[in-house]
């Protein structure tokens, strides 16, 4: 059993109320790094010195944050109103397990049962807003008592291991997280490595804008989780990326390019290590690499990703070995990199 | 024994048993009911039947107290792989067993029971709606989108998993505010651990009745072990427990019950009103609030196979109120389930020789 991940994806860091999840990992992190501090937004930004052999600046990003609900009101009969916090299907909602709060009440995610519907209703998307939150309450005055307006609540998810897969909520982006954990835990890069745990990816890439002015890094590595859609389908004929077959390297999305030298001296390094890794088919989507790529001057900037299938939802799930390929990788290619790598 | 209604309820719900499939959970009401009755066997269809003597003279009158063990599930229709090449995916296509609500099926948690006696942990997945055609992206879930994931490449699903292999859901029972817990297969487990407490209150008070107490195959679909076990045990009277609905989110109205409200007495075509009358002078003989849910023509319940079993037998239906009825949130008030144990001992321990020949007058009197 993966512990770290385990850890870190059943805890709980909605986006806009890191806190719990900032913690956890700070105390994580504390004896591998030299220095950490937590900015105004509440990126965590930790500093791994170097051996000193180089004077680059490299920052290593991952977005803590996790999709998730936050409590707006009450019924009379004590349930509890909702909205979303990041991207959500609805579909992906009723019927699920929360917990709400820093005190992880449970609840549960109910609408009308389906035997009380008509039998057209039953095609009906239900929407979030007819779904409530039940956490037992009697009255609306406990349910207020026990859940505060703006308290976040998100799923009830056990980490579970299956053969080569595991399976739990939030690897978007724990598993980058994780990475960018075990990156912390080796041996001293050439240069000083910045890691910047960071929030509000889920509503706009907000915390890694900041991070980035802050930290003006030479170069950046994004460590992400990206949707993996390896699932029959009628319209297309190849998946984007595929679960077992390696880190998951960005070239275009819907908001970025990434730097040209860095993706190829990603790809250059993998196949030196005999690391396997697929070039995710450029399309939408978008990560934390927008953000930093555009800060101050400019960053350049690439990403790598763990592939998983379902995220934003209850229950995601990826490959270990492409999560242990993703570490191996990263850390290849930052051993590897100097700054012959950026020369035009 | 000292039984623990929360313990108790988190071992039954978490022992899967789709309907047709009920092997484990039998083997599991098995080892609870063995210490309380007489007698405990399977009969040719999968009914576990229990018997507990009465005190009665022979020959004794005899009450069938069902609650089905079964739950909602899922079964494989078809295997499939993506990409359509070696090395490719697997995923299987499933279709519902019972009346499971596909609404609430992406991301959860399943357990697939292959045919080679394994469980496989897997997830009910979906392509992201805007890879769906438009033309159900703004509708619920069909079972042409959703598809069970175990993670296994298409070749290793197929040495593993067969169509036909039942599926079941997997939701650890958890606590809520108040002695509500929430859970999967709630519907019917609650009246199973119901049964288990009348069974635990009959071992300590006197009836003259013998009870035979059914924990019943195949509700959720044909109603089979209801027809099967009156037929062959041919009681005198029967009683249903079940589960109703409960009044909650999207359920205000006069259709459901409140949790914690204590039991809900059946009343209408699958229910004798001397049964129904019976069952409320014993709630009020213990002094114990109950509600009344009229059923307007079927149950949806084991009376309803109860009640037309050889020449009819008088039925009687007691219901624990639940919400999210054939979800994985299920959710109960434990309180309700010791109540209907005690109701229904209450009830069998007030049979006497007498009370059929009262019943059959009542009805021209």
């Amino acid at each position: 059993m993966n512990e770290l991940l385990k850890q870190l994806t059943e805890t709980v860091g909605v986006t806009n109320d890191e806190k719990s999840i900032r913690i956890i990992i700070r105390d994580l992190i504390d004896d591998h790094v030299d220095e950490w501090r937590v900015d105004t937004l509440g990126n965590l930004i930790a500093t791994k010195k170097g051996t000193g052999e180089s004077d680059l600046r490299f920052m290593v990003d991952a977005h803590m944050d996790e999709v998730g609900l936050m409590v707006i009101g009450y019924d009379s009969d004590g349930s509890i109103k909702f909205q979303t916090m990041g991207g959500f299907d609805d579909r992906a909602l009723l019927g699920k397990v929360v917990q709400v709060g820093t005190k992880n009440l449970v609840g549960a995610i109910g609408a009308r049962p389906v035997h009380l519907l008509k039998r057209s209703q039953y095609n009906n998307l239900v929407k979030t807003e007819a779904m409530r939150i039940d956490i037992g309450a009697k009255s609306k005055e406990e349910a207020q008592r026990k859940a505060k307006i703006g308290d976040m609540a998100t799923f009830v998810t056990d980490y579970e291991e299956l053969g080569e897969m595991a399976i739990g909520k939030a690897f978007d982006n724990r598993a980058g997280c994780a990475v960018l954990i075990e990156l912390l835990k080796g041996e001293p890069y050439p240069f000083d490595l910045v890691a910047a745990f960071t929030v509000q990816e889920e509503v706009g890439t907000r915390g890694a804008k900041v991070a980035a002015f802050a930290v003006k890094p030479d170069a950046a590595l994004i460590l992400e989780c990206t949707p993996a859609y390896d699932l029959p389908n009628k319209r297309d004929v190849s998946p984007n990326v595929m679960l077992g077959k390696g880190p998951s390297i960005y070239v275009m999305d819907a908001r970025t390019i990434q730097d040209p030298r860095l993706v190829s001296h990603i790809t250059r390094t993998a196949t030196e290590q005999n690391i396997p890794f697929q070039i995710r088919r450029p399309g939408g989507g978008g990560t934390n690499t927008a953000a930093i790529q555009q800060s101050g001057i400019g960053v350049p900037a690439a990403t790598i990703a763990t592939p998983a299938r379902y995220i934003h939802g209850p229950t995601s799930m990826i490959n270990l070995k492409d999560y242990k390929n993703v570490i191996a990788l990263a850390d290849a290619s930052m051993r590897s990199f100097s700054r012959e790598v950026l020369k035009r | 024994m000292t039984l623990n209604v929360y313990d108790l309820m988190k071992k039954l719900s978490e022992t899967p048993a789709p309907s047709g499939y009920e092997q484990r959970i039998v083997e599991t009401i098995r080892e609870y009911w063995h210490p309380l009755v007489d007698e405990i066997n399977v009969d040719r269809v999968g009914n576990l039947v229990a018997i507990k003597k009465g005190s009665g003279k022979q020959p004794r009158h005899r009450l069938l107290l069902a609650a089905h063990m079964d739950e909602i599930g899922l079964i494989v229709k078809a295997i499939e792989r993506f990409p359509d090449e070696a090395g490719g995916n697997g995923f299987l296509r499933v279709t519902n067993v019972g009346g499971a609500d596909r609404r609430q099926m992406y991301g959860q948690k399943v357990i697939v029971h292959s045919t080679g006696g394994r469980d496989l942990l897997g997830i009910i997945g979906s392509l992201p709606a805007n890879m769906l055609p438009g033309s159900v992206r703004t509708k619920s879930f069909g079972y042409d989108e959703l598809l069970v994931d175990v993670g296994l490449s298409y070749d290793s699903l197929v040495e593993e998993v067969s169509i036909g292999d039942f599926i079941s859901f997997h939701q650890p029972v958890r606590k809520l505010l108040n002695r509500r817990i929430v859970g999967k297969a709630l519907d019917n487990r609650a009246a199973v651990a119901a049964t288990t407490f009348c069974l635990d209150q009959l071992s300590g008070r006197e009836h003259e009745w013998d009870v035979l107490a059914v924990a019943t195959t195949q509700e959720e679909t044909t109603l089979l072990g209801a027809h099967t076990s009156a037929f062959s045990l041919q009681p005198d009277i029967a009683i249903a427990i079940d589960v109703t609905h409960g009044k909650g989110p999207g359920v205000k109205d006069d259709v459901a019950y409140e949790l914690n409200g204590g039991p809900v007495l059946g009343l209408g075509s699958n229910v004798h009103p001397g049964i129904f009358r019976r069952l409320s002078d014993a709630a009020s003989a213990i002094e114990m609030t109950f509600q009344i849910e009229p059923h307007q023509r079927f149950s949806g319940t084991d009376a309803a196979g109860l009640q037309i079993a050889r020449e009819g037998i008088p039925t009687g239906l007691v219901e624990i109120p639940l919400r999210y009825m054939h979800t994985s949130v299920e959710s109960i008030a434990l309180a309700d389930i010791e109540r209907v144990g005690r109701l229904s001992a209450e009830f069998i321990s007030r049979l006497d020789s007498e009370t059929l020949s009262e019943i059959v007058a009542e009805m021209m009197d």
